[in-house]
């Protein structure tokens, strides 16, 4: 019996391996386990080679790890590529020997098991979830809560298929890969992606554009999928370019709007995000990164767009970005994003992963309390004896928002410098007072930071600093350090800062180290900017895989 | 009632004798007709000399990207289903900058129409040849003469059977106004190219060039896609004004009914469906 066990299911794009990968996460989940999934995909449809890696324990897990306890290897090429992962004791199951192989192989007949080369993966899914000790009603429930909207003859024949694998497995008494019973409640299986398009719908998102593009494409399907239930318009767009202007439009027409993309997508929106922040128009825009310049690996990850996303857009005008850690972050960051980008009335920011973005975590369930909070809107009634002014000039630089049509006063926005009643304007004075107007809105902003997390004993001798999605691997190097002498400190908005916040933190450790997946600290040399910092080194990971509590261990000596 | 006063008089920084002070007229005497008052209906320009005549009389207005107007404007009509959403820019902006939101407005079909003041030359940028600009056009910076063939709007919004398909000029007022009655009332995406000479940067295409040419439409039927067709290819020795074809293809509104028939301004949350979301995660 084992507190943890590694899964790794591999093999071409097209063999249902993430559809046995789903089910064994949504069945270890629905068993009380912690799971951590991480989808490593090729960018293509048909072959290559994937794998969807599920690491599950009872107690909570951080982040991805390397050796594996169990390889389900669906072609030979992934027993080669990770049998030298595997751990001592661990175990590859394919459907035939390898020759030559020193380690344990269970050789399972997955053709004869499924009868139909389309159950094959039910087999795998049966003979992971009988190793693992999982109760056949764990993957059937999750088998018929997958396949319910399909034909019931279809459920029976998947049901037939795990009990034939389950049947087999058990005969062969292999009990040391189970788990340890749980006793947790069950908790929700959610990606990054869930959480975010969750948020959304918490916040009341009205109309989402989008033009596809991975990571971040699941985020509108979500949505889109509860279209009709919840009354938003999700409309793909001809491009990135469409898509900014389509949701820029939407908002000045009181919707409360978004639009979600990676990086290629967003370098076409940055007219767009100035446009945001000229016009005052509120906006969500979701940034999934993955390894750049240009097309660079489109399928993996990278944290490589701050320097992107913080100077995007030309002219000055004031955001905010956050950057969720795990999929609860995400649902209450973006939940706030909206709030926040109404109040401030300009382009709020969430900067996620490819990894973030596509790997399942046994998840709380999110506070549906913060739907009942008071939500800032837009105003549709202006009773006020002065003509309405869309960019009347005010203390904290917010003007009264309205929209247009619903009553007898007139909005006009504009993307040329403008007079307060938003006409076309060269005036000097104007442009100097509409300028620090804008500016004076960074404020608003800086009332609601969300002051970075710290973890560990108060005066340590390392501290380690992450923002994103590397919380979860840095806490459980972290955890595997001396705990009194490593802390954490990690940075859920990194746009604007606020150094009282977290000066102090880097005061006392001897040793302060930085961890980034991109290739030049980019967040290390934002907080340069903001305070003095000697000495500081940085890990980071730039390979196209997301970082590990391995990696950094490795790296740090 | 809505008279020609409710819109108001602004100064404009056209030059005298620019067409777009005709269309300008024109456009409130169709606002007039149409009884739409000044709050009522919502305009959307992008950059050049044309967007900015939303500015010059008393509208909602949505001034903005060059060539984004259109993407701009379908997001405030899903986000606003029952307003009348106006783009209103020039032939750069539109068929240049912004050619392909042109295409997917078409086929989109949702229930917009689109001004485009068509002067065939960059008039803001001081005269380069624009997308509409005859080929052999000497300008300062194609000074042997545009190599490019022109662009032609009508002729490629015929093609694709867009729902609406009209031209009008500057010159002829009482049609052209006319002309955007027609196309704001018709369902899905209206098109009026509406000819407008430029006084300063185009001295080809002048206002006799146009008044020498343009011809209205009499006994056309404009449901004859042939017809239309060929008409719309007619240009160097005569231009035929009015609708030139209407398409009956349902509209985006029709083929996709909106969510809430409202203002998504209305949504609000409910903690009951998103509980229902998060349950499927279980």
């Amino acid at each position: 019996m084992r507190n943890e066990l590694n899964i790794l299911i591999g093999g071409e794009a097209g063999q249902g391996l993430v559809t046995v990968g789903e089910l064994l996460s949504r069945a270890l989940i629905r068993a009380g386990y912690f799971v951590h999934v991480t989808q490593n995909y090729m960018s293509r449809i048909r072959g290559g080679h994937n794998t969807f890696a599920i690491r599950a324990g009872v107690n909570k897990i951080f982040g991805p790890v390397r050796g594996i306890d169990l390889l389900m290897a669906l072609n030979e090429e992934t027993a080669e590529l990770h049998s030298e992962e595997l751990n001592d004791d661990g175990l590859i199951l394919m459907d035939k020997d390898i020759e030559g192989h020193a380690g344990l192989i269970l050789v399972v007949p997955f053709e004869d098991l499924a009868g139909d080369p389309l159950f094959e993966n039910v087999v795998g899914l049966g003979v992971l979830s009988a190793l693992t000790g999982l109760d056949q009603s764990k993957p059937q429930g999750c088998i018929e809560t997958i396949f319910s909207k399909k034909k019931k003859e279809l459920v029976e024949k998947n049901l037939k298929v795990l009990k034939a694998a389950y049947a087999w497995a058990e005969e062969k008494k292999i009990d040391e890969y189970q788990l340890v019973k749980s006793r947790k409640k069950p908790g929700l299986m959610l990606t990054g992606n869930d959480g975010v398009s969750l948020g959304a719908m918490a916040a009341g998102v009205g109309f989402c554009s989008f033009y596809p593009m991975t990571p971040s494409t699941g985020i509108s399907m979500n949505l889109q999928a509860q279209a009709e239930e919840m009354g938003i318009v999700v409309e793909q767009a001809e491009d990135e370019i469409a898509a900014v202007n389509m949701a820029l439009g939407a908002s000045y027409a009181g919707a409360r709007s978004m639009t979600a993309t990676s990086g290629g997508g967003f370098a076409l929106m940055g007219e767009g995000v100035s446009l945001a922040g000229m016009t005052e128009t509120p906006i969500v825009i979701v940034v999934g990164q993955r390894p750049g310049p240009a097309t660079g690996l489109p399928t993996r990850t990278e944290q490589a767009d701050i320097n992107l996303v913080l100077y995007a857009g030309h002219g000055e005008f004031p955001r905010a970005i956050f950057a969720p850690a795990d999929p609860e972050q995400c649902f209450f960051l973006t939940h706030k994003a909206f709030n926040l980008a109404e109040k401030s009335q300009g382009p709020v920011f969430i900067l996620t992963d490819q990894y973030l973005a596509d790997s399942y975590r046994t998840s709380s369930s999110p506070d549906l309390s913060v739907v009942s909070h008071k939500m800032v809107r837009p105003g549709d009634s202006w009773d006020n004896p002065d003509e309405y002014e869309r960019y009347a000039i005010t203390d904290d630089g917010c003007s009264p928002r309205l929209v247009p049509t619903l009553g007898p006063y007139l909005v006009v926005v504009d993307s040329d410098e403008h007079t307060p009643d938003g006409h076309i304007t060269e005036d000097f004075n104007v442009r100097r007072e509409m300028t620090d107007k804008r500016l004076r809105k960074e404020k608003v902003l800086k009332e609601e930071i969300v002051k970075p997390g710290y973890f560990g004993a108060d005066k340590p001798e390392t501290l380690l600093v992450c923002w994103g999605s590397t919380l979860g691997p840095v806490l459980e190097a972290a955890d595997a350090l001396d705990s009194e002498k490593t802390s954490v400190l990690h940075f859920s908005q990194i746009w604007p800062l606020n150094k009282d916040h977290f000066v102090n933190y880097f005061s006392a450790p001897r040793r302060v180290v930085f961890v980034e997946s991109n290739s030049s600290g980019q967040f290390m040399a934002l907080i340069k900017k903001e305070i003095q910092l000697d000495g500081a080194e940085a890990i980071l990971r730039y390979d196209g895989l997301p970082m590990d509590a391995e990696y950094i261990l490795n790296k740090l000596d | 009632m809505v008279s020609i006063d409710d819109f108001g008089t602004f100064e404009t920084a056209w030059c005298p004798g620019c067409g777009n002070h005709s269309i300008l007229k024109a456009l409130k005497n169709a606002l007039v007709k149409l009884k739409l008052k000044p709050h009522e209906s919502i305009f959307v320009s992008g950059i050049g000399q044309a967007a900015k005549a939303p500015h010059y009389f008393k509208t909602n207005l949505f001034n903005g990207l060059h060539g984004r107007a259109l993407p701009a404007a379908t997001g405030i009509k899903l986000a606003n289903p029952r307003a009348t959403v106006i783009v209103q820019s020039g032939d750069g902006c539109t068929y240049g900058e912004g050619g392909n939101h042109f295409l997917a407005a078409i086929r989109r079909n949702i229930n917009l129409t689109l001004l485009v003041h068509d002067n065939q030359i960059y008039a803001l940028t001081k005269g380069q040849a624009g997308p509409t600009t005859s080929q052999g056009h000497k300008t300062k910076a194609q000074p042997k003469g545009n190599p490019s063939e022109n662009f032609n709007p009508v002729a490629v919004a015929v093609a694709m059977q867009a729902n609406f398909v009209s031209r009008g000029f500057a010159g002829m007022m009482d049609q052209l106004s006319d002309l955007i009655v027609q196309a704001v009332q018709h369902p899905g995406f209206s098109l009026v190219d509406i000819l407008q000479p430029c006084v300063t940067f185009n001295k080809i295409n002048t206002f006799s060039w146009y008044k020498e040419r343009c011809y209205e439409l009499k006994d056309h039927d404009p449901d004859n896609w042939l017809k239309a067709m060929e008409l719309s290819r007619e240009w160097e020795e005569k231009i035929p004004l009015g609708v030139i074809f209407k398409g009956n293809k349902p509209s985006f509104e029709e083929k996709l009914p909106h969510p809430t028939g409202k203002p998504l301004y209305y949504n609000k949350p409910s903690k009951e469906k998103i509980q229902k979301v998060v349950n499927s995660y279980a």
